[in-house]
């Protein structure tokens, strides 16, 4: 398995609600073991997945909010966020976690995992990958 | 072409199932290679072997097991999916105390990582559902 595909985890749906935001984590994660070249990304209602404060106490579901902020530590650091998504729900990057990595190559220093992208421009990145799994 | 098949939702409730299972059939009669079919999400419950569909409908469960038997499938179930949903094999069951089994013959329980590989090993993977 040398070979390096590149993945792409398209994020779709509100946290919770429904389990796919919770599953698609999971994958994330074990797939990060393999090597591969991966990418997130969260259009429509998936953008409140990397929203802060979250609070599910009255909903009686355990949060898996502080999980995205471990993604920089698995090597997973190329996080697309459409910014129409965003605005068409009234948010901006302030609302969002800031998600980070600490680059190996630059004496670990710590960048942004959040790139802000049009929906144009997150039409040419998912025209770029092998594999799309779409949560 | 080498595929792989991931299926996130349960049977009867979507087509995802039965759709995925149309395409392999058809992708096998053309000569096509089925690397893996993954079942995640909902689409653990394609696996279960007690369920009982009225007579003059397809099942779609016992027509994944026919096909796996014809053709050798390897028709993985995710097992961190498969828990959650009360989806267990003998010796998962046996392991977490519980009293029965579910899984019908021909499926398998592995984890995420069989997905993963599904994706890399395959020239394409294609998603049904969700």
């Amino acid at each position: 398995m040398a070979e390096v595909k590149k993945f792409m985890y398209l994020n779709r749906k509100a946290p919770y609600g429904t389990i796919y935001a919770l599953e698609s984590l999971e994958v994330v994660l074990i797939g990060a073991a393999f090597d591969q070249d991966v990418s997130l990304a969260f259009i429509g209602d998936g953008v409140y997945q990397l929203t802060k404060g979250q609070n599910t106490a009255g909903i009686g579901m355990k949060s898996f909010s502080p999980v995205y902020m471990a993604l920089g530590d698995y090597e997973v650091n190329k996080i697309y966020v459409e910014k129409e998504s965003l605005e068409e729900r009234g948010l901006t990057l302030d609302d969002l976690q800031h998600l980070v990595w600490e680059d190996e190559d630059e004496d670990y220093a710590e960048k942004d995992s959040i790139r802000l992208v049009s929906r144009a421009e997150l039409a040419d990145v998912l025209n770029e990958q092998d594999i799309t799994l779409s949560f | 072409m080498k595929f792989s098949i991931q299926i996130n939702e349960g049977p009867y409730q979507h087509q995802a199932s039965d759709t995925a299972y149309q395409f392999t059939k058809a992708a096998l009669a053309k000569g096509h290679e089925i690397f893996r079919v993954f079942f995640y999400h909902d689409g653990v419950n394609n696996a279960t072997r007690l369920a009982i569909p009225p007579q003059d409908d397809r099942n779609v469960t016992e027509q994944w097991m026919a096909l796996q038997k014809e053709h050798d499938l390897d028709l993985v179930v995710c097992i961190a999916a498969a828990q959650r949903r009360g989806l267990l094999d003998e010796n998962e069951a046996k392991r977490q105390g519980k009293d029965a089994n579910n899984i019908a013959e021909g499926f398998r329980i592995s984890g995420l990582g069989q997905l993963i590989e599904a994706g890399i090993e395959a020239d394409r993977l294609l998603v049904f559902g969700a």
